[in-house]
């Protein structure tokens, strides 16, 4: 302030010796008052720039906050992550297309079938209760006549025990074979379910029942049930003893003769599963039929995944006891197959299976068994989505019997 | 018939025995949650836990998770610790129908380890065992996808699949915090 008072004064000064009067007392006063207000001006400026940031930094702070409470909501709401949804569906289906001839005989199968449609329910009760079921619509349309059936393949209540044991009680998959508990289209190689699984086991077998199941040390896990049995005097009037008869599948099931099955399986190594099943049933035609009885099924298979490799194989006998299923050689039945495939990339993999399996293996004098070659490829063009194409080639013992030869297609879906 | 029904009765008290044995000699931790988020990041920080940051997801980066995991993302960002020398990521994903909880621990690039902290399926547990989780181990981001393929477990390859996914996305995460 003071060096600037001295440089107008001497600059007035100057100018004064110049020509023009000096300014008086009274105008310097003027001069300094206003310079005065400038400042008070500036200060009240500053002042009011202060208060406004201030202000600023306030609700920069108070966004920030509502941000962050946004995002909590957001994640805390809805969403699918989260245990908001206690309620999921969700299912599986498939096309298939058959070209296949009979070199036996008449019965060429070209077909185009919306083979399975399936829908899933489950609703968790609690962190250890829950429901499960799966209802299946078969080859499109149900009823007296049509081709499908509606079927409820699972319904069950699961509870947990605790981290590494659970039972669960209503209808559900039977722990046996490889295709049993899993066959979502996108999981397995060929259109169709092998023919061992479906002949022997019988793939896709459920029953309504109690199981228990859980984890033991070393990678080994387990499961045992108790269940309806099945019952191979249903087919009409004529008993077949052929085990993929004999699924009551929990429809008014006659339940005179239980049955148990028993599995345990060892998952120790990624990509490893070995596995085997002990079925015992009381009678195998829920005493429709004397002469006949127990009835006793071993499987047992091995799935292997490492790197691009995969192996399946599976071996499964049936042992019934009794006259009646002897005198037809259904004493034994029994079936096996391997499958090495190989998978390209995440998009495309190869496979190939022999096939063996014989339902009147009891008496080899009757011609019964079959020999199956098929080689295929699967397409994923999403891990949920399959496009399949295979080739079979079908040997059977008997000259009457059907041999399908030829190719078949598939679409299916997971979700 | 009724001395079959005895037999068949018995069997059942034998499981329920077996069961009971099993429940007893096995019985752990509140179920499915094998490691509190808490007690892994004091884990991978040897206790000193840096204070958590966030990663918003805007624009471009959605998408790209999306394609990572296969699916849109849900939430608005992605909660992260970091201290300067490794990164740790505690992900939720879904396997067939309920999320895993998955703690993931990256050093100078690389999957240090990875860890399951909460399974609440009925199968793929194995996935929680270390015979699984060392396939990780050193894994690296070649191009969005892991440098290596890893071996499934039979039956349970949607668990699989979530477990590689979340790998890659807190990968790819960590090449944009440091």
């Amino acid at each position: 302030m003071k060096f600037k008072r001295t440089l107008i004064a001497a600059s007035l000064m100057a100018a004064g010796t110049v020509a023009t009067a000096a300014p008086t007392n009274e105008e310097l006063w003027k001069m300094m008052q206003e310079m005065q207000q400038q400042m008070k001006d500036v200060q009240t400026q500053n002042q009011q720039l202060k208060a406004e940031n201030a202000n600023l930094k306030n609700k920069v702070e108070e966004t920030e906050q509502a941000v962050e409470a946004v995002a909590e909501a957001s994640e805390q709401s809805s969403g699918p992550l989260f245990s908001g949804k206690n309620t999921t569906i969700g299912g599986y289906g498939e096309l298939h297309f058959n070209n296949l001839e009979d070199k036996n005989g008449d019965s060429d199968k070209d077909q185009l079938d919306f083979h399975r449609f399936v829908l899933f329910f489950g609703h968790e009760f609690t962190d250890d209760l829950r429901f499960f079921s799966e209802l299946e619509l078969e080859h499109s349309l149900s009823g007296d006549g049509k081709p499908g059936e509606v079927e409820l393949e699972q319904a069950y209540i699961e509870y947990d025990f605790n981290d590494q044991h659970r039972v669960k009680g209503g209808v559900f998959l039977l722990p046996v074979g490889i295709l049993n508990e899993t066959h979502e289209p996108n999981t397995f190689y060929g259109t169709e379910r092998n023919p061992v699984e479906k002949n022997i086991i019988p793939t896709t077998w459920w029953e309504g029942g109690v199981a228990f199941s859980g984890q033991l040390p070393q990678g080994f896990s387990y499961d045992v049930a108790l269940h309806s049995g099945l019952d191979v005097s249903k087919e009409g009037t004529k008993t077949t003893f052929k085990i993929r008869d004999g699924g009551q599948k929990v429809a008014e099931a006659q339940a005179n003769d239980l049955a148990y099955t028993g599995r345990l399986k060892w998952t120790g190594i990624p990509g490893v599963e070995l596995a085997a099943t002990v079925q015992h049933q009381g009678d195998i035609t829920q005493g429709n039929v004397a002469e006949s009885g127990e009835a006793t099924l071993f499987e047992t298979h091995a799935v292997i995944e490492r790197g691009p490799f995969g192996l399946r194989a599976l071996y499964a006998q049936w042992d019934l006891d009794g006259d009646a299923p002897k005198m037809a050689g259904y004493d034994e039945q029994t079936g096996w197959y391997v499958e090495p495939s190989f998978r390209i990339n995440q998009y495309f993999g190869l496979f190939a299976r022999y096939s063996e399996w014989d339902n009147q293996a009891g008496d080899s004098s009757i011609e019964s068994e079959f020999e199956q070659i098929d080689v295929g490829v699967n397409w994923w063009p999403h891990k949920n989505v399959v496009v399949k194409a295979d080739y079979q080639f079908q040997d059977a013992e008997s000259d009457s019997a059907s041999e399908l030869e030829g190719f078949n297609l598939g679409i299916g879906y997971e979700f | 018939m009724a001395v079959m029904n005895n037999i068949v009765l018995k069997r059942v008290a034998q499981c329920f025995l077996l069961s009971m044995l099993l429940v007893t000699a096995f019985s752990v931790s509140a179920r499915g949650v094998y490691q509190t988020n808490e007690a892994f990041l004091a884990e991978t920080f040897d206790g000193e836990v840096p204070k958590s940051k966030v990663i918003w997801i805007k624009g471009e980066l959605r998408k790209t998770i999306a394609d990572i995991l296969g699916h849109r993302y849900s939430g608005l960002r992605i909660r992260y610790w970091d201290n300067g020398q490794r990164s740790a990521w505690i992900l939720n994903e879904i396997g067939k129908e309920q999320p895993i909880t998955f703690g993931i621990v990256i050093e100078a690039d690389k999957i240090k380890h990875v860890k399951v902290l909460a399974f609440r399926e009925s199968r793929g547990w194995e996935i929680r065992h270390p015979a699984f989780t060392q396939q990780f181990k050193d894994a690296t981001l070649i191009d969005k996808s892991l440098d290596r393929h890893i071996d499934g477990v039979s039956g349970a390859t949607l668990s699989v699949w979530a477990m590689t996914a979340v790998t890659r996305l807190a990968l790819y995460l960590d090449t944009l915090i440091t």
